[in-house]
């Protein structure tokens, strides 16, 4: 790390010296003076920089509960994403057997046992509104929980981190490397961590495609090189994208692109959780040695540096919320760790909500954490989000697998015929929504008289009613010819759609029925 | 009013305005950003070199690529020809007879006689192919038929088209004009007994006298019509150019025939083809008859 009066500084972990002021990897001055202190009076020379170098976060290795929990959430949405296009769903012989598969080509979304059609996209849009509540209810609830352990680029700025750890060594090693002038042995070291993370990036990109085909025939077809240049093309952008993403710029994408951290931040407020160091307790920071000489003066906070140490994001906690921390908390185990070491209770930094930090250093008790959790805002928000969620259950429950549309030829509107009947034509389009193919039947209701006939059925069996077989999962259009007798009015009518099976579901759909005269 | 300072929360310099007590912080910009921006006008570069770009005089640079978009739409279209290669060649050996057994290449032919028919045949018959009674341009979605409405019948039509001069097996015939013929009292007579043929008027022996004589050798003796010579039916309810009495008897004294070019010497017998299935298909369309008895029917399909 290269310090402002051009000394390099190795800042040891557990040991940094005091004083050192320590900002965070967004606002730090890189050159142009020390930084400016509250009691200082305002400067006459000011630093004029532009552009900002950024500064290059190597994160101690930590261990402790929320590493853990993180651990976890990385396994468990590392295997969601990995493994969901391998689950096999049986729909028959007529749909794909993927479970999950967003088929963009015949225009069809499976999700186990749910299949939506390109016009009930309402679902789509039901579930991101859903998503973008849900993210608020976990915001007011649990603050940042989702930037800290859900977020994607989360996880695998975390995954390559500890690429950088395997490959490299620890923080100082790293820090040391980083420092080192290039040669043989660092050149060696920076092309196997950046094979790995080309490899690491190839998968991610790779499975993502698997989700728009059937994985396995894909996957054959990938390799051997017969997969449709879409896939390469897309397999290559999400190989870059991760590779440049979660490789390098990493935190830059929390502080500087995602549109998130700032939603959040008016979001937000003092009954939220959100990762706090407890300045109260703390303050002034002092060393062991100074705290044992002047109990009463120094607080808990010895000032070692291992929670900036182990940031993901290299910001101070210490600064107080801010829009670099993702709140993963492995600055609440690097701390509970130094003050289990040093005999003092665990908990300088910690979940807690702001107001609970003010009840705390007014020595009152916290509030339960139940009622951080259910408060009116939380519980409205998820009341609404799960009314959202029961609508759309219930409209998927009620909607119907039989659907039809009618639109009149206008050009001409009728016909006369050489009988003196006079002809509509009517384009119909029968929507088969299950996976087998059903028989339809198509009535002609309220325009007495009326025979119909279509394009595949002849005039010579022209009836009341007609029945049509419609491909599974499939929209049928049938040309349909509807005659009258001379002399009858035009007026509306309806064709009406009833599968012939157990479930007889039905539709119907208006039509105008134009006849000579007609206005 | 520039007071430019240092923010003493974050260390950070203001822009220098104040707006009711609110500054702006002076953050800068991270270095990647710069790079970024390098990058695109890097690519800007690339493009120029590449591609059509810089405009001069005549016309812009064009890049070493050699493209435009006029060659774009070339491949394209060179592409969807390629695309319905399969078909034409489908279409080019199957007898048009034995069409409507392969229900997917008639609809493939309907569908390209639709785009055929919006460019070569809108122009008389109308964008609904329902013709003009003002001008006698006959409707193709009914079920009368002046020359035959089955599949081999109207693609002989078009082939070798209706009343064309100079060519042998084009569909002709001529109507007499009765100029100065009949007398007022005989014409109304006349016209009298042709629309009682469809039950529009009562008949009376000198209409029905005039009309065995003059008119039942084409029209028929119950004015059924016929197809051979293209003679319209008198006893429906369909009117090539209007069922008036003022119509009919102009018709009788000023016969207007109509004229169809033939489409053989100017498109190809697959796209004759398709148009026939179209027009086949437009509601009117009737089925073969001989078929069934000859399966090997043939039909020429040369101009």
């Amino acid at each position: 790390m290269k310090h402002r009066d051009g000394k390099n500084v190795l800042k040891e972990d557990g040991v940094a010296k005091t004083g050192d002021p320590v900002s965070s990897a967004v606002a730090e001055p890189e050159a142009g003076g020390e930084r400016h202190e509250p009691h200082e009076p305002p400067r006459e020379h000011l630093p004029s920089k532009l552009f900002e170098k950024s500064k290059q976060v190597h994160n101690k290795r930590i261990d402790g509960r929320f590493r853990r929990f993180k651990w976890a959430m990385m396994l468990v949405t590392l295997a969601i994403y990995y493994v969901t296009p391998w689950i096999r769903w049986d729909r028959g012989p007529y749909a794909p057997d993927q479970a999950v598969l967003i088929d963009l080509a015949n225009r069809r979304f499976y999700m186990f046992g749910i299949e939506i059609w390109p016009h009930e996209f309402y679902f789509i849009a039901g579930l991101l509104i859903m998503a973008g509540l849900g993210l608020f209810l976990v915001t007011s609830a649990v603050g940042r929980a989702w930037c800290g352990y859900a977020c994607p680029q989360t996880v695998w700025t975390d995954l390559f981190q500890h690429v950088d750890r395997l490959v490299d060594g620890d923080r100082n090693a790293r820090i040391r490397l980083d420092a080192a002038p290039w040669g043989p042995k660092k050149a060696a070291k920076r092309g196997f961590k950046w094979s790995l993370y080309l490899a690491i990036s190839f998968v991610t990109g790779g499975a993502w495609i698997l989700y728009f085909a059937d994985a396995p025939t894909l996957f054959g077809n990938f390799f051997a090189g017969e997969a449709p240049p879409v896939a390469y093309i897309t397999v290559a952008i999400l190989t870059f994208t991760t590779f440049a993403l979660g490789g390098f710029m990493r935190e830059q994408v929390c502080i500087y692109m995602c549109p998130w951290p700032r939603i959040q931040t008016a979001m937000l407020d003092e009954k939220s959780l959100v990762v706090t160091y407890k300045d109260w307790r703390g303050e002034p920071r002092g060393s062991v040695k100074k705290a044992q000489k002047d109990p009463e003066h120094f607080g808990d906070c010895i000032d070692c540096n291992l929670c900036v140490a182990v940031c993901p994001t290299g910001i101070d906690i210490r600064e107080g919320p801010q829009i670099g921390c993702i709140t993963c908390a492995l600055c609440i185990d690097a701390c509970d760790k130094v003050m289990a070491d040093i005999g003092r209770p665990r908990g300088l930094i910690d979940y807690a909500t702001l107001d609970d930090c003010e009840r705390e250093a007014r020595g009152e008790e916290p509030r339960p954490i139940w009622k951080t959790l259910l408060r009116p805002r939380t519980i409205a928000y998820f009341l609404i989000w799960g009314s959202i969620g029961l609508a759309l259950l219930f409209a998927l429950g009620v909607r119907s697998h039989t659907e039809l549309t009618a639109s009149p030829d206008r050009n001409p509107p009728f016909m006369l015929m050489s009988d003196g009947s006079v002809r509509n034509s009517y384009t119909l389009r029968l929507r088969n929504m299950e996976s087998r193919p059903r028989d339809m039947e198509i009535a002609v209701e309220g325009l007495p008289g009326a025979l119909m006939w279509s394009d595949t059925i002849r005039r010579d069996d022209a009836a009341a009613s007609q029945t049509v077989t419609v491909a599974a999962d499939q929209i049928e259009t049938v040309r349909a010819y509807v005659v009258v007798p001379e002399g009858t009015p035009a007026q509306d009518f309806a064709f009406r759609v009833t599968s012939l099976d157990e479930q007889r579901e039905t539709d119907t759909a208006e039509a105008r029925f134009s006849a000579p005269g007609d206005e | 009013m520039v007071n430019k300072r240092i923010d003493e929360a974050t260390g950070t310099e203001t822009v220098g305005h104040e707006w009711d007590g609110i500054e702006e912080l002076d953050t800068p910009m991270p270095r990647w950003w710069l790079w970024i921006f390098y990058a695109t006008i890097a690519w800007s570069v690339v493009y120029v070199v590449l591609y059509p770009a810089w405009p001069m005089v005549e016309k812009a640079t064009g890049g070493v690529l050699g493209w435009s978009s006029r060659g774009q739409l070339a491949e394209e279209m060179s592409a969807a020809e390629l695309a319905q290669a399969g078909v034409r060649e489908r279409l080019s050996r199957i007898p048009i007879e034995r069409l409507p057994d392969d229900s997917a290449l008639m609809a493939q032919a309907v569908a390209g006689g639709a785009a055929a028919f919006k460019v070569n045949c809108v122009q008389c018959h109308g964008s609904g192919a329902a013709g003009s009674q003002t001008l006698g341009y006959p409707n193709l979605n009914d079920d009368a038929w002046l020359w035959g409405g089955d599949l081999r019948a109207i693609e002989y039509t078009l082939v070798h088209g209706i009343r064309q001069a100079g060519h042998e097996q084009t569909r002709t015939s001529l109507m007499p004009a009765f100029t100065g013929v009949f007398a007022p009292e005989q014409m109304d007579a006349l016209v009298d007994h042709v629309l009682s043929l469809s039950g529009k008027a009562e008949s009376g022996p000198v209409g029905a006298q005039i009309f065995a004589d003059n008119c039942a050798l084409c029209h028929g003796p119950q004015g059924g019509g016929s197809r051979e010579i293209g003679a319209p039916r008198l006893n429906d309810a369909i009117w090539l150019r209007g069922g008036s009495r003022e119509a009919i008897a102009r018709q009788v004294v000023d016969p207007k025939m109509g004229m169809m070019p033939r489409w053989g010497e100017r498109l190809d017998p697959v796209t004759i083809k398709m148009l026939a299935a179209y027009v086949h298909s437009l509601g009117g369309g009737e089925d073969f008859l001989e078929v069934a008895e000859n399966p090997a029917v043939q039909v020429d399909e040369t101009p």
